[in-house]
């Protein structure tokens, strides 16, 4: 049977800063979570529902992303981890739905994401929709799954990024969240490298206190200091800071422009490295700059003609 | 499907609807809204559809809704109904039987 | 005849030069002669005025069928008195054909509603309709339609005649044993007294009803001894925790602090927004809340507030004690903090409601402001706004100052979510117009920013400071796209209330709602 899908195709590479959890069990919440502006919402078939309600959640989850319009936010859905019995049915409803992208919640190795992987093809030539159409992430939740990271993130052509969950982590770990971040910081390097290094986006994980804003804005400065590409959120509140946080600066945006400019020039001249304000650039600058260029477009921060 | 048992779906929570349903030998469906004067008959309708899509033609089915939206409504009449036909871990929503 | 909001006013009110709305300032220059009360002269030493119980008061006042008697409502959902009075008027004295004139009607007040079935309380005129005294009204079972007034429009009808009180029976915390009273210094505060001023000095009679009875005299006081018969001393007045319902509190709503913070930053970006601006809020969660967000952008541009008005919370005290705000002229506290804040620093001060309000006069505080933020159960694309019946055309609000702070304000942004539950706020008709859509200029939702067409200087503004804005038939699209086009209510014929414009002329009315039927 063919489900019609009214929702853009989903694109791997697109801005990613603030994703944003919503329990897929209740009304009020999914009816119109988008209207905060965060890039992403993730609704938890998860941790969020009680196990009696799974089925009503999926039902829930199904008809929403049937009849509402979520405009250019994208919608990702956690499923519940493949120890349960309810994944193959939250795929299944994920893929019928038309939603963006599948969360993998506890993912530890590659074999994980290839069985969801095919679970999810399998849906798509179940219920008609373009096969390859439905993306993944993992959540890693364990050293065992910071380990794995690079071979998770390149098990699937529909992986576009991974996340690190804190709450899991550091039980696993015996550590506490700690002022400055410590105790994850060897497991966010790690995993910010397995994704660099497969091409695929990188998140860190939420913070659990909505009401130390000082604390949140700690960590969202260090995530960006770090390089990830974008949070997990818990509350609307906690996203214009994220925005604000992760767009370009006016100067990174003006010496990014003078170099993309000077690069064209340089390079119809045939010079391949060259100063820009007594400083020597090449190629990577070029790309870097244009990747500055590009995030600033999409953070609706930039004005200029590039 | 058939109403094998008696089921409920859904709260009583704002923007919610709960939904029972109950065996009979005709069919019977009874509306309770916060929203009945501006909505009663569309609520009314969808739950009919909702019905006749799963194919129930007979049972008692009592919405009591809190100003629950079309998808919500349609959700939890379905989810009812596949509890009560013991069939809720299985099937797609939405899913002609 | 159909009015300048498009409603159509049976003919049969429009008796006694009574008019429909024709539109804002309509009246502007009319001369007006007041009504003036009657009075008893005491020329004799007297001891006190100081009755045994409410029912000697009344005896003592004339107390008589068809009487009009009054009450405030400065305790809110906490108010004893106006119960306690009604009891004694109608089960001690035996009384009837009882017309009411309230600041308000709620659950305090529910006994009424009993005695309106019962035809003995056969009128009432308030500026809100709460509960189940909404639900009696609505059913068709008050024997003359309600009149709804504003704030304003009360203390103007009273003044103009077309409102005599017989008797106001004012709860007061603290009072001496000839009538000087006020909201503070008792066991039981409200703080301002601001509903009930006027009614002391334009009713026949005035019985202070007060549980705390303080050495004479009771100075400052904010009624004075000149203007009252009798004082009677009761067990307690009222419950001044009830006075702060839950809408009062302030808000941890992701929703309505979005909203708030919107409101705040259209307000930032008006030409209004400079040193010795002027600012009122209504109680509504997001209305509260742009009390915080607007003390960022007064920090930023380094300019403070010349005065607020109105409806006071413990938020705008907090920004006069910060030195934020010179003046607060306060008719209602929201809650026990500004009760007690009131008279605290020498420019927080008390008002009343011709003071605040009225259009009658030569010119009442409402004239002077800058900035109201007020909400709404419906707003339509006429911008007109109803917050009186709800979406099943049952009476369930309260004008209060909503319509003339409207009127008088240089910018009127109207705060609501586009939707409650499957209930469209933005829709194409608002089923009772309560604040006519020429007083309205700009309404801030979740899902988007719109300005009244007529305030193009508010769309260049805006635009200037890159807030991004749409026009409210697209929202309302958008929330019927949400929820469905809701089917028509359906009416009866006969009016169950009558709302009346700020002016005196008729906005709209309000016909008993018919039960429904799927058929």
């Amino acid at each position: 049977m063919t489900k019609e899908i009214h929702r853009p195709r989903p694109e791997k590479d697109r801005l990613r800063r603030t994703m944003m959890f919503m329990n897929a069990q209740k009304p009020a919440l999914i009816r119109d979570a988008y209207i905060y502006g965060s890039d992403s919402i993730i609704l938890d078939l998860e941790d969020a529902v009680a196990e009696n309600q799974k089925d009503a959640a999926r039902f829930s989850l199904y008809h929403a992303l049937q009849e509402i319009d979520y405009g250019d936010t994208e919608v990702i859905v956690r499923i519940n981890g493949l120890d349960t019995p309810h994944w193959q049915e939250d795929i299944r409803v994920c893929v019928a739905a038309g939603a963006d992208g599948i969360r993998i919640a506890k993912c530890e190795n590659a074999e994980m994401v290839r069985i969801v992987d095919q679970a999810v093809e399998k849906a798509e030539i179940e219920f008609g929709v373009e096969v390859g159409r439905t993306l993944l992430m993992a959540a890693l939740e364990s050293p065992l799954g910071i380990m794995n990271a690079y071979e998770i993130v390149t098990a699937s052509p529909r992986m576009f990024g991974c996340a690190i969950s804190g709450g899991d982590f550091r039980k696993s770990m015996h550590v506490q969240i700690e002022d400055g971040g410590i105790e994850m910081l060897a497991a966010r390097g790690q995993m910010l490298l397995a994704a660099r290094a497969a091409g695929v986006q990188c998140f860190d994980t939420m913070y659990p206190n909505v009401d130390d804003m000082e604390g949140f804005k700690k960590e969202v400065i260090q995530n960006h200091k770090m390089g990830f590409d974008g949070k997990s959120l818990i509350n609307p509140r906690q996203i214009e800071f994220v925005h604000e946080t992760f767009a370009p600066t006016e100067k990174e945006i003006a010496y990014a422009e003078k170099l993309v400019l000077s690069c064209q020039a340089q390079a119809d001249a045939g010079i391949g490295v060259y100063t820009v304000d007594g400083k020597m650039v090449d190629i990577p600058f070029f790309e870097d700059a244009k990747r500055i260029i590009k995030l600033a477009k999409a953070c609706g921060v930039y004005h200029g003609e590039l | 499907m058939i109403i094998e048992k008696n089921a409920i779906a859904g709260t009583l929570e704002s923007s919610d609807a709960q939904v029972t349903v109950e065996p009979a030998d005709h069919l019977e469906i009874n509306i309770q809204s916060s929203v009945i004067n501006q909505y009663g008959k569309q609520i009314r309708d969808t739950v009919r559809q909702t019905l006749d899509r799963l194919e129930v033609s007979d049972g008692i089915i009592t919405v009591v809704d809190k100003g629950a939206l079309d998808c919500t409504i349609k959700a939890r009449v379905e989810c009812a109904v596949f509890r009560a036909g013991n069939a809720s871990g299985q099937g797609s929503p939405g899913e002609e039987q | 005849m159909i009015n300048a909001v498009g409603r159509n006013i049976p003919d049969e009110l429009l008796v006694h030069g009574k008019e429909v709305y024709q539109g804002k300032n309509y009246m502007d220059g009319k001369q007006v002669r007041k009504a003036s009360p009657v009075t008893v002269r005491h020329e004799k030493p007297q001891e006190s005025k100081l009755c045994e119980t409410i029912r000697e008061a009344c005896e003592k006042c004339g107390a008589h069928d068809g009487m009009t008697f009054s009450f405030h409502t400065e305790f809110r959902d906490g108010d004893y008195v106006a119960a306690m009075v009604c009891k004694v008027l109608v089960e001690e004295m035996g009384l009837k054909d009882l017309h009411v004139a309230a600041t308000s009607l709620g659950t305090a007040q529910d006994i009424f509603a009993d005695y309106m079935e019962q035809g003995i309380i056969v009128e009432a005129q308030t500026s809100g309709v709460r509960g189940r005294i909404g639900e009696t009204i609505s059913n068709g079972k008050l024997q003359n339609p309600v009149i709804i007034r504003s704030h304003g429009g009360r203390p103007r009808a009273v003044e103009a005649g077309e409102v005599h009180i017989d008797i106001a029976f004012l709860a007061a915390a603290t009072s001496d044993c000839c009538g000087n009273a006020k909201g503070q210094g008792g066991k039981n505060n409200c703080g301002s007294m601001g509903f009930a001023n006027h009614d002391a000095k334009y009713a026949d009679h005035t019985v202070i009803i007060t549980d705390t009875l303080v050495p004479f005299p009771n100075l400052p006081s904010s009624i004075s001894c000149i203007d009252v018969d009798a004082v009677v001393v009761v067990d307690e007045i009222g419950d001044p925790k009830k006075i702060a319902t839950k809408e009062a509190r302030l808000t941890q709503d992701p929703r309505e602090l979005m909203m708030a913070k919107n409101v705040a930053n259209v307000i930032a970006a008006t030409p209004y927004f400079k040193d010795g601006f002027s600012f009122q809020t209504g109680v509504g969660g997001p209305s509260l809340a742009v009390n915080r967000f607007l003390e960022e952008h007064m920090e930023k541009a380094g300019i403070k507030m010349s005065f607020a008005l109105g409806g006071t919370s413990s938020a705008i005290c907090a920004l006069q004690d910060k030195g934020y705000v010179d003046y607060i002229l306060d008719t209602q506290d929201f809650d026990e903090g500004a009760a007690k804040h009131l008279f605290s620093n020498p420019h927080h001060i008390e008002i009343d409601l011709s003071e605040y309000a009225n259009a009658g006069n030569k010119g009442a505080y409402v004239n002077k402001l800058d900035y109201v933020v007020l909400s709404a159960l419906e707003i339509d694309t006429k911008f007109n706004v109803n917050v009186i019946t709800g979406s099943d055309g049952i009476l369930r609000g309260a004008p209060g100052g909503h319509p003339d702070t409207a009127a008088g304000s240089k910018c009127c942004i109207i705060v609501t979510p586009l939707i409650r539950g499957r209930m469209a706020t933005v829709c194409k008709d608002v089923v009772t117009v309560t604040t006519p859509g020429d007083c309205v200029d700009v309404l801030v939702t979740d899902y988007g920013i719109a300005v009244n067409p007529l305030r193009q200087d508010i769309i260049d503004c805006l635009d200037s400071a890159g807030i991004k804005h749409v026009s409210i038939e697209s929202l309302q699209e958008k929330a019927y796209d949400l929820v469905g086009e809701p089917e028509a209510l359906q009416f009866e014929d006969n009016v169950v209330a009558i709302v009346e414009a700020r002016d005196g002329t008729i906005l709209d009315v309000v016909r008993q709602i018919k039960p429904y039927s799927f058929d």
